[in-house]
């Protein structure tokens, strides 16, 4: 139950003053630029972007800048954003393909066409905290190596050849993809809605429920048969230009998770798959993506639903944490009158227990005063 | 008459510089636009203006299409006083850069002013994106395995 509730102007007034302070820290020290914030905490801001649904550097740096550091409260500044702004249409489907690749690895190929690349990743580090970093130390100049532009075709691709493998999914021609946003989710839903939901959803709740397919809780055996990061074309098709118009670049993550498959009544034994594909360079988010979008295909493979991550109203439900922190953290709202009301129905239940057990007791005292 | 190949050819033209001033750096664009010294006289016919586009990929890489996510973009429609309506689109909110490249997609069908802007402001801007990418590619290319292969055992 909600009623208005008076007071506490003031409060909150100085409580935000006294958030602001706290959130600009020593004033000895230069407050950090949004600049600094989009270029050297980077993976934070494509977090916020992938999570917020909004690719904007500038912005998801604003949010990080004004939410602390706290991720999900930077993602509810973006999502509340960008319900301000108008909508200009749908682009053309990206094409990751032609993608202008900044790391590219296979867990499944050693000798791909395009070569193995890796990027500017955390992998084969030792873990070992840096000490010249705590130092302002400059780092070298990265290497560089000329070589003729090679094409990168995507490794579902070259399996694909074979047969021994699922094409990328497929829905009728004319379905015009769902749209979380603007429709309300129904279920079961169709996995470009699915998808749509993964690719903004909880980095953590996806990789947690991701890990429990790895050990158990609905097993699919997967492969990273491809990651790819790196910037694709932006296009769009306006009812002023009859030709696509160009938009620009924005950098994606994309994960081909390539699993094993026993097959079915309909189906003969080959490879499944399932597919992510983030904002920004976000590559274990693509990955639980990945696994949680072939464990949601349990359904259309005729698969035993026996776990959380195969259960489509379960993980859609609560993969968005936006949706998951608003309702958790309105608890510490004020709900003085729905406890009051609570208190007074504890307190009667209360009174007609302890009502039964005299009750109760004096009949026992009676019956045996008879016997 | 203007065979259907020369308007092919027009269109991909234009299609084309509006997609390089869309990836340019607002600064760059910006900076190239001051020392070109073209006219600035334009009616604002739209914008500029920020809003979404639903951004869309393939399941699968090249499987059936799905939204994704938003992205900001900034739009505007200008209108030369010799009546050539100009318009751009870009990702992101840079205002000023999306109206002069709306100014420049109308300059540009001027005939005496297309050799200029290609020169002027065009050509640097492809140059120095080419240039990037390819730091981007070589940079990206010294971090490529190259695997070999270790003889194990006696034969």
């Amino acid at each position: 139950m909600y009623v208005a509730v008076k007071g506490g102007e003031a409060a909150i007034q100085n409580a935000h003053r006294l958030l602001a302070d706290r959130r600009r820290g020593d004033r000895n020290l230069p407050a950090i630029t949004l600049e600094q914030i989009a270029s050297q905490l980077s993976l934070a801001v494509d977090r916020v972007m992938s999570e917020g649904s909004l690719y904007d550097t500038g912005l998801a740096a604003l949010a990080v800048k004004q939410a602390r550091g706290d991720m999900i409260e930077a993602i509810f500044l973006l999502r509340a954003y960008r319900t301000t702004l108008p909508r200009f249409g749908y682009t053309r489907p990206v094409d990751t393909a032609a993608m202008l690749v900044e790391r590219r690895v296979s867990a499944t190929y050693k000798d791909l066409p395009g070569g193995q690349l890796l990027g500017p990743t955390f992998d084969y580090t030792h873990r070992l905290l840096d000490p010249e970093l705590a130092e302002d130390a400059e780092p070298a100049a990265p290497e560089a190596r000329s070589e003729a532009e090679e094409a990168m075709p995507r490794v579902s691709d070259i399996l694909a050849n074979e047969g021994l493998i699922e094409e990328d999914g497929s829905l009728p021609e004319d379905r015009e993809p769902g749209d979380i946003t603007r429709e309300p989710p129904e279920f079961p839903m169709e996995r470009d809605q699915r998808l749509q939901a993964l690719s903004r959803g909880d980095e953590g709740f996806l990789l947690a429920l991701g890990y429990s397919t790895q050990r158990g809780y609905g097993r699919n055996h997967p492969f990273a048969g491809e990651i790819r990061i790196g910037e694709v074309d932006v296009e769009i098709d306006v009812p002023e230009l009859d030709f696509p118009l160009t938009l620009g670049r924005i950098r994606v993550t994309e994960c081909q998770m390539v699993n094993q498959f026993k097959g079915s009544q309909k189906v003969p034994p080959q490879f499944t798959r399932g597919y992510g594909l983030v904002f920004g360079q976000s590559e274990r988010k693509a990955m639980a993506m990945s696994l949680c979008d072939r464990a949601l295909r349990a359904n259309e493979l005729d698969e035993d639903i026996t776990a959380p991550a195969q259960d489509e109203e379960f993980v859609i439900s609560h993969c968005d944490n936006v949706q998951a922190t608003g309702f958790v953290e309105h608890l510490k709202l004020p709900h003085y009158v729905d406890f009051q009301a609570e208190l007074g129905l504890v307190r009667q239940m209360r009174r007609e227990y302890e009502e039964r057990r005299e009750g109760a007791a004096a009949d026992t005292e009676r019956r045996e005063a008879a016997e | 008459m203007v065979s259907r190949q020369e308007r092919q050819a027009v269109t991909e033209r234009r299609r084309e510089a509006m997609a390089v001033l869309a990836m340019a750096s607002g600064a760059d664009l910006m900076q190239l636009w001051n020392e070109a010294g073209l006219p600035d006289e334009a009616e604002t016919l739209r914008g500029p203006e920020t809003g979404l586009v639903t951004v869309r990929g393939r399941m699968g890489g090249g499987g059936a299409p799905f939204n994704f996510g938003e992205a900001t973009v900034t739009r505007a429609t200008v209108k030369l006083p010799g009546g050539e309506v100009g318009h751009a689109y870009a990702l992101g909110r840079e205002k000023m850069k999306v109206r002069v490249a709306a100014l420049i997609d109308a300059l540009r069908q001027q005939p005496d002013l297309e050799a200029r802007i290609e020169e002027k402001i065009l050509a640097p801007l492809r140059a120095r994106r080419i240039e990037a990418d390819a730091i981007r590619r070589a940079e990206t290319a010294a971090t490529k395995v190259d695997f070999f292969t270790m003889v194990r055992g006696e034969d």
